[in-house]
This record gives C-alpha cells, sequence and structure tokens, in this order.
C-alpha cells in the first residue's frame, strides 16, 4: 500500500466523518451567526415569552423568559462558549506539555520547582483562586482564559511527567541518546508522539468542563457582560424554568453535548491515527 | 515402559485463539518418572500446551477446539479426561495432582505476602493442615529445595529474594501437594547460569526422590540435553519430531530439527582454535536444510594500530538514598577499576551474571552513564577532556544495540526514519533523497530490503527487528559497536543468522565489536578476546582460546561449568554449585578489595583473588 492510499484511508472512518460533521457544523454556524441572526438575541419580546418549540414559526426552538430566540441565543452563545472551552484547554495542554516534558525528563531542580508549584495549584479550591484572580487582575474574557488555564496546565504536565518517566528509560530513548540526538529532538520526536493519546483524550474532557465553568465564572461576575450570551449561562438561567418550560435549558444543553461528543470523536479518531500499531489492523 | 499405561496422554490436541489455531494435532504422551522435554522457538505452541495440561487455555481467551488430555492418578485406574472437567472438578487436581512453575520467578509471587503465608496457603487449600501443621510442612519443602535457613525465610518477602531463591520457593509451591506431574514452563530462562544449573539439579533430585513425572519446556537445548528422557519438538504448533533424548541429538531425522540442533551454539566447540570462524548458515527454509556461505576465519584483529577505545581503571558507581534525609547510605559498585583496550577489527566479549557491571561499562563507553573516576580514551585523547564536539563524534564512532529489539525502536516512527535519525543527528548526509537511497542500501546491507524503510517496527519480527537496530548502528559509519546482550531475546536460527551478520560486517567494514553477553557459547564463537567479570572487577582477561581451554580462575571455571552442553552424553553428574550471586551493594565506607591482575601468559590477565572465591 502507499502512504498516499494510506492517508486517504486514514479519512475514510466513522470517528472522523462524525466527529468533523459535528464540530465542523457548529462552528460554521457559530461562526456565521451574525450572518444567519442580523438582529442579534437582544430582541426583548415580552408578549412572546417562554413560547414553546415549533409553537410559532419564527422561533423554532421557542423563546426564553424575556421572549428572546433561543435558536439564535444558542447560536450566538458558541462563540463566547467555544472561544473559552478551545482557547483554555489548548493553552493548558500546550503549556502542561512542556512544563510536564521538562520536569520529567531533566529531573532534579526543574522537577522539584514545577512539582511544588503543582501541589500548592492542586492543593488550591479553584473557586478561591477565582475570586483571588478576580480581585486582582479583573474580569473580561481573556483574563477568564488565563486563569482557566492557570488553573488546569497542572493536570497535563503531571499526566505527561508520569509518562515521561516511564518512558525515559525504555531503549528506544537510550538509543536515541546513545545516537547523539539532540535533547529538544527527543523530547518533541520521540517522547511527544508516544505520550499524546491520554493527553488527546483529558483535553476533549476538558474542554466540555471549561464550557460549563465559563457560566460559573460568569455568575461571580469575572466572564463577560452577562448580558452577552453563552451556553454555560443559558443552562443558568433556565434552570428555574425546568419545570414550566424546558426549551430553556434543554438546546444549550444539547449543543454543549453535540460539540463534547464530535471532540471525543475527533480525539479519538486522533489518538488512533497517531498510534501506527492499531492502523494496519483495521 | 510402554508395558504401563502413560500418566499423561495427550491425544490429537487443537488449541485456537478464534479460528486461528495455535497447536494442531498434537499428541505425545508422558509416563511416570519421565521427563519429558518440549522445545521450539517463539510462536511453536509449547506454552499453549503446558498450559492446556493445568486447564487453564479459557483464561487465555483460547479454546481446545478438538484432541483430548488424559489423565490417569494410577496405572489401573480409568483415565480422567482433563479437558471435559469442569472448572471446580479441574480446580482439585490443578496444583495438587498437576503442579506448574513458570518463567518469571519476579511476578509469579504475590508481593504482599510473606512466602510462609503463601505455601501454606497452598497446602491448607488442598490438604488437611492446621496452621501449625501446616507450618511444618513448608519449612520441609523450604529444606527440600535446598534452601538454607528456612525458618527466618517464612517470615520474609518475595521482594527480600533473590531470583534464583523466588524460583526455588515456586517449586516448593509448586510440590506442595505431591504432584504426580510437574510442568515447568522456561523455569530457569530468567536465571544466571550457575543459578540454572543449581535449579536444574533441584528438579533433577526431586523427580528422583518423589518420582514426579516432568514435563519441561524450553527454548534451550542445552537445557533439554542436560535434563530431558524424551523430546518433543514443536514448530508452528505441529509436532516436528518426537524422540527419546540421545536419539534426537545424534540423529535428527527432521530437517527442522536438524537446521535447530546446527544453529545451536554449543561450549567447547571451537577448542583448539585460535581465532573465531563465522560458520556456514544452516536454515531451515519450510521444506528442507540449506546450507548457506562457508567457513570463514576471523582474521581482522588489526595489532599495530592504536586501540579504537581503551579504558582505563574505570570506576562507575551509583549512590542509593536512604532515610529521611536521604542522604546516601549505601553504593552500588557496578564497575570497579576496569582496564581494556578494543582493537580495530576485534570483538572482545564482556562476560558475567547479573550485577556483574558488564552492561554499566558498556553505557559508560557509550557516555549514558558517568564514570566516577578513571579515562575512557577514544582516538588518543580521553572523553573528559573532549570538547562537546569532540564527544559527538564519539557518538557517531562509537554505536550501541540493546538487547531488547522489541523496545530499542521508536514505535511511532517508521523504520526509515529510525535509521535515518543518525546520519541527520550528525550532519553526515543533507540530501533527503541520498539519505533515503542510504537507508536502502543500509536496509539490503542487512538482509531487508529497501521499501521496509516505509513500514512501522511493529510489523516486523524479533530478528528482523534486530537487523533494523544493526542497520541503524551501520547508519553513522562506526568504528565500535556496542552490543549489549543484542543475541539474548532471539531465538537460536535466528540468532546464528545474526552472529553470521555481525561476522561479516566485521570483516567487509573492519568493525571492532564489544561483546556484552551471559551466554558463554555464543561469545566463545564469536570473540577474539574475553574479559570476565565479577562484581565489577575484571578476573580473567585474555585470548578467548586460553580463557576458554585453560580457564585460570575460579569463577571462569565456575561459569563454564555452569552451562548445559547441548549433548546428552555430556551429562554433568552433580556438579553441585551453592551459593547466590553476590550484590555490588556496599555500605558507605565499605569499600571493595580492589585486586590486582597477574599476565601468566602473553595477553593473559588472571585477577589474584581467586583463592577467596568459593569454588
Amino acid at each position: 500500500m502507499t502512504i498516499n492510499a494510506l492517508k486517504l484511508e486514514r479519512f475514510k472512518s466513522f470517528e472522523f466523518i462524525m466527529g468533523a460533521l459535528l464540530v465542523g457544523g457548529i462552528g460554521f454556524a457559530v461562526l456565521f451567526s451574525g450572518w444567519l441572526f442580523p438582529d442579534g438575541a437582544s430582541g426583548v419580546n415580552l408578549a412572546m415569552r417562554l413560547t414553546p418549540p415549533m409553537a410559532d414559526g419564527s422561533f423554532p426552538l421557542g423563546t426564553d423568559p424575556l421572549g428572546r430566540d433561543v435558536l439564535a441565543r444558542v447560536i450566538i452563545g458558541g462563540e463566547i462558549s467555544l472561544k473559552v472551552g478551545f482557547y483554555s484547554a489548548l493553552g493548558a495542554v500546550v503549556l502542561g506539555i512542556v512544563m510536564g516534558l521538562l520536569s520529567g525528563y531533566y529531573g532534579g531542580v526543574i522537577d522539584m520547582i514545577v512539582m511544588r508549584f503543582a501541589d500548592v495549584q492542586l492543593a488550591l479550591p479553584f473557586i478561591l483562586l477565582a475570586i483571588t484572580f478576580i480581585a486582582v487582575i479583573g474580569g473580561g474574557l481573556s483574563n477568564m482564559i488565563i486563569l482557566l488555564i492557570v488553573s488546569q496546565w497542572v493536570q497535563y504536565a503531571r499526566l505527561v511527567r508520569g509518562s515521561v518517566l516511564s518512558l525515559k528509560d525504555r531503549e528506544f530513548i537510550l538509543s536515541a541518546q546513545a545516537i547523539g540526538v539532540r535533547d529538544w529532538r527527543i523530547l518533541f520526536q520521540h517522547l511527544l508522539p508516544n505520550l499524546l493519546g491520554p493527553v488527546i483524550v483529558l483535553m476533549t474532557l476538558n474542554v466540555a468542563n471549561n464550557i460549563l465553568l465559563e457560566s460559573s465564572l460568569t455568575f461571580l461576575g469575572l466572564g463577560v457582560d452577562p448580558v452577552i450570551p453563552s451556553w454555560g449561562g443559558m443552562l443558568a438561567e433556565g434552570r428555574t424554568y425546568l419545570q414550566t418550560a424546558w426549551w430553556v435549558s434543554v438546546f444549550p444543553g444539547v449543543a454543549i453535548l453535540l460539540t463534547v461528543l464530535g471532540l471525543n470523536l475527533l480525539g479519538d479518531w486522533l489518538r488512533d491515527t497517531l498510534d501506527p500499531t492499531g492502523r494496519t489492523s483495521r | 515402559m510402554s508395558s504401563t499405561p502413560p500418566l499423561l496422554s495427550v491425544q490429537s490436541l487443537d488449541i485456537a485463539f478464534g479460528s486461528h489455531r495455535v497447536v494442531k494435532d498434537l499428541s505425545f504422551d508422558l509416563h511416570a518418572g519421565q521427563t519429558l522435554a518440549i522445545v521450539g522457538e517463539s510462536g511453536s505452541g509449547k506454552s499453549m500446551t503446558s498450559l492446556a495440561t493445568m486447564g487453564l487455555v479459557h483464561y487465555l481467551n483460547a479454546t481446545i477446539a478438538k484432541g483430548r488430555i488424559l489423565y490417569r492418578r494410577t496405572s489401573d485406574s480409568a483415565p480422567l479426561e482433563l479437558t471435559a472437567l469442569s472448572d471446580k472438578e479441574m480446580r482439585r487436581i490443578r496444583g495438587k495432582e498437576i503442579s506448574m512453575i513458570f518463567q518469571e520467578p519476579m511476578t509469579s509471587l504475590n508481593p504482599v505476602y510473606t512466602v510462609g503465608d503463601q505455601i501454606t496457603e497452598v497446602l491448607r487449600l488442598h490438604g488437611d493442615y492446621s496452621r501449625a501443621t501446616a507450618r511444618e510442612e513448608a519449612l520441609r519443602l523450604l529444606r527440600l529445595v535446598r534452601l538454607a535457613d528456612a525458618e527466618s525465610l517464612l517470615k520474609r518477602y518475595p521482594h527480600q529474594l533473590s531470583g534464583g531463591m523466588r524460583q526455588r520457593v515456586m517449586i516448593a509451591m509448586a510440590l506442595a501437594c505431591k504432584p504426580k506431574v510437574l510442568v515447568a514452563d522456561e523455569p530457569t530462562t530468567a536465571l544466571d547460569v550457575t543459578i540454572q544449573a543449581q535449579i536444574l539439579a533441584i528438579i533433577k533430585d526431586l523427580q528422583k526422590e518423589l518420582g514426579m513425572a516432568v514435563i519441561f519446556i524450553t527454548h534451550d537445548m542445552g537445557v533439554v540435553a542436560e535434563v530431558a528422557d524424551h523430546v518433543v519438538v514443536m514448530r508452528n504448533g505441529e509436532k516436528v519430531e518426537e524422540a527419546d533424548v540421545a536419539t534426537l541429538f545424534a540423529a535428527p531425522q527432521k530437517p527442522y530439527t536438524q537446521a535447530l540442533l546446527a544453529a545451536v551454539p554449543t561450549l567447547g566447540s571451537m577448542q583448539g582454535e585460535a581465532l573465531p570462524r563465522a560458520e556456514p548458515l544452516i536454515i531451515f527454509d519450510g521444506e528442507k536444510v540449506v546450507t548457506q556461505g562457508e567457513a570463514t576465519l576471523q582474521d581482522t584483529v588489526q595489532v599495530q594500530q592504536t586501540p579504537v577505545v581503551s579504558v582505563r581503571n574505570l570506576v562507575t558507581r551509583f549512590d542509593i538514598h536512604k532515610g529521611f534525609f536521604g542522604g546516601v547510605s549505601h553504593r552500588v559498585h557496578a564497575v570497579e577499576n576496569v582496564s581494556f583496550d578494543i582493537q580495530p577489527g576485534e570483538t572482545l566479549a564482556l562476560v558475567g551474571e547479573s550485577g556483574s557491571g558488564k552492561s554499566t561499562i558498556g553505557r559508560t563507553i557509550q557516555q549514558l552513564q558517568k564514570s566516577t573516576s578513571g579515562d575512557i580514551v577514544f582516538s588518543g585523547k580521553p572523553v573528559a577532556e573532549m570538547s562537546r564536539a569532540e564527544k559527538m563524534t564519539l557518538r557517531q564512532q562509537v554505536q550501541y544495540i540493546f538487547q531488547d529489539p522489541f523496545a530499542s525502536l521508536d514505535p511511532r516512527k517508521t523504520v526509515g526514519f529510525s535509521i535515518a535519525e543518525p546520519i541527520r543527528t550528525h550532519r553526515l548526509m543533507g540530501d533527503e533523497r541520498r539519505i533515503k537511497q542510504r537507508v536502502g542500501e543500509l536496509l539490503e546491507r542487512v538482509g531487508l530490503s529497501p521499501e521496509h524503510g516505509e513500514r512501522y517496527p511493529h510489523e516486523f519480527s524479533g530478528g528482523q527487528r534486530q537487523r533494523i537496530c544493526i542497520a541503524r548502528a551501520l547508519a553513522s559509519k562506526p568504528k565500535l559497536i556496542i552490543a549489549d546482550e543484542a543475541l539474548s531475546a532471539l531465538d537460536v536460527s535466528i540468532q546464528a543468522q545474526i552472529i553470521h551478520l555481525m561476522m561479516q560486517l566485521q570483516r567487509e567494514e573492519g568493525l571492532a565489536y564489544l561483546f556484552i553477553s551471559h551466554d558463554m557459547a555464543v561469545v566463545e564463537k564469536m570473540s577474539h578476546r574475553v574479559a570476565v567479570l565479577h562484581l565489577g572487577q575484571i578476573v580473567e582477561m585474555g585470548p578467548r582460546q586460553r580463557v576458554f581451554d585453560a580457564p585460570q580462575h575460579a569463577y571462569t571455571k565456575k561459569l563454564l561449568s555452569a552451562v548445559p552442553v547441548a549433548d546428552p552424553h555430556h551429562r554433568r553428574e552433580h556438579l553441585l554449585l551453592e551459593g547466590d550471586i553476590p550484590s555490588p551493594i556496599r555500605r558507605v565506607g565499605d569499600e571493595p578489595t580492589v585486586y590486582p591482575l597477574d599476565e601468566i601468559t602473553a595477553g593473559h590477565f588472571v585477577s589474584r583473588n581467586g583463592a577467596s572465591l568459593r569454588s
């Protein structure tokens, strides 16, 4: 089999197609939300408050307690949620991988500093950290993302460090050292690909978690202006109406669910494609 | 023997994983008091057969597709069909009537229970013992397997015992209920030769004392010749040949057996020869025996030139941190005052048992390990005084091959990438096309084809992977290759091919090898000079012929006498080798005595501590 045929083959998997459809579809809708809903999602219409889905042609997913279109709010709200979810997870992964690789591979003083810092980080309750953070730096979208990165890189660093410790005594790492391969190549060409699997899984889980955390942080006043919709925020808002108007919170929930499902599928696919041992067995 | 019905009879047995048959139509009989050896290379189905007699195959998700295993408690009782028994009934036979010992004594004991707890558990499970009588019996069993100080041993945990002691505990447990059949699956493969000799002697003695029948699973023809009465040779799940041991070794009938026996390196085969000799390869091609190449003398040593590497008074120690404040309380004295030279084109073998420091020497030369003191001189310059660039050159000209070909290639990189890595690292070529071409050439050099470069390591067999590792080592055009137990993980027929390849490369490229091995027979075949290590010190060093034909040091003699010889007529009558391998770990301040070497004939050095060693 030639390399090209192999490459095409890799994309013909259920995980990739479903995952790409879900994440791509949601991403596409969110990206073009301004064009889809030129009026935005802030059009208050108390006369139409809590309209059930499909009851009125112009509100296919119903309206919220202020009579705003749930569909428009879900799509426009995706922007904040996806930004927070992705950027924070990505930032935490990059920082965590670099710190984990360095501390696991070199050990000694670097390891001690990174790991003691990680212990402190883990001992600190998240809410306490968040409140301190707001008090010192203030709120806003980018600050929220920074906060999430700061609180989550530790998980990745520990995961990566653990894998490095078990991998670095394996003979293929020793033999790379014996050849004289430079350290950064050993770190990023040999160690990183071999430990990426669990990191990807953890990351897909964290994206979902962060989308939800955004709403609690917004509640604390750290997030964006509460008027701007987000999935987490809508979930929280709809909670009081759950008995009478389920659609207010269920649809943003479905949006989160589909995004996470899509990401998980893509994550599994990525993990499997990166692993040459799994490729031929399919 | 044929007059009495067999104790255990395997009849046209088929074992399968799904539709994949791993054992095909296998039949053999085991008589009371007999030792039956099942030999074969990896994938021959020998271990599956042993598990089947224990009724354990379904735990591995395999099934017995066909055939039966009959077991007779006494010669006149009706046979019991083991394959038809329920799990519950089988459990009553397993351990009590048919017992098993496994290859890995390190993992087959539970680390959180004492030895005593584990033996008494077996006893009380199968027999009518009280706590006190079980303890008495456990003591008796430990003495039976020649473990001194059995009393204190009962209270110890597995990690406090050496590998040989653990395997003896395993045997004691297997014998706990006086089984009629003992199944031993590679029981000595993970052990050093001297310990292997002890274990084999114990199994043989106990068999005589207790009248057990033993099924001995092994890949080692030397062990077969040592212990077996009757041999079944297996290949790809099928029985190739069955004969009593003398007949099999004297006149193997089937081509596969002939090729297998020809591939076995036999200690003493090079007696009287000054130079190593590359033997023609005898290969079984699936139907018949093919001979490749011809015997060539390995006259490659260039004595006049400066040595590739000189090691001078090398000392390597590791600190062990213990206690609350993490202070150094003990040290591993891995290498103590070792000196030697390697000439271009020469193979110097480092032999010794585990903990003798042979691998540490290799790793220190390769700069994978810092030395405590002493010099490694490379191209006339001590490594300690080298600049970064010179150290890089060292890493280009000295290459390392590891024991495990499965672990020493990055599973996420193509084989081509791995082979090209030394070329890229040392910037030997810039042009990608030429690198690719060179990788192809290297693959052909070691008997593979250029297309293999695009595949991943898991797509190759163990022997092919070791070839790939050799190709990788050749990529940077080295002068010296350190082969650290590079042949130990391979089947004998593959081993013979790799030896052939390494010797061929030595003739053609003028390579020097530092050949680190515990296998004396392979060392005898390959090396020009031999250094015997014991507790980090060289106890004897000299030309191979001198060391093997006329060993001077007690330890060398002991090591050579422990090697099983693949010839049933040379069975050793009880050369009892007592004692464990001593540990190189010592308390801080308790430095070992370094013994000077005396040159007894030209180039043959013997340590002065010869008398102080137990022999």
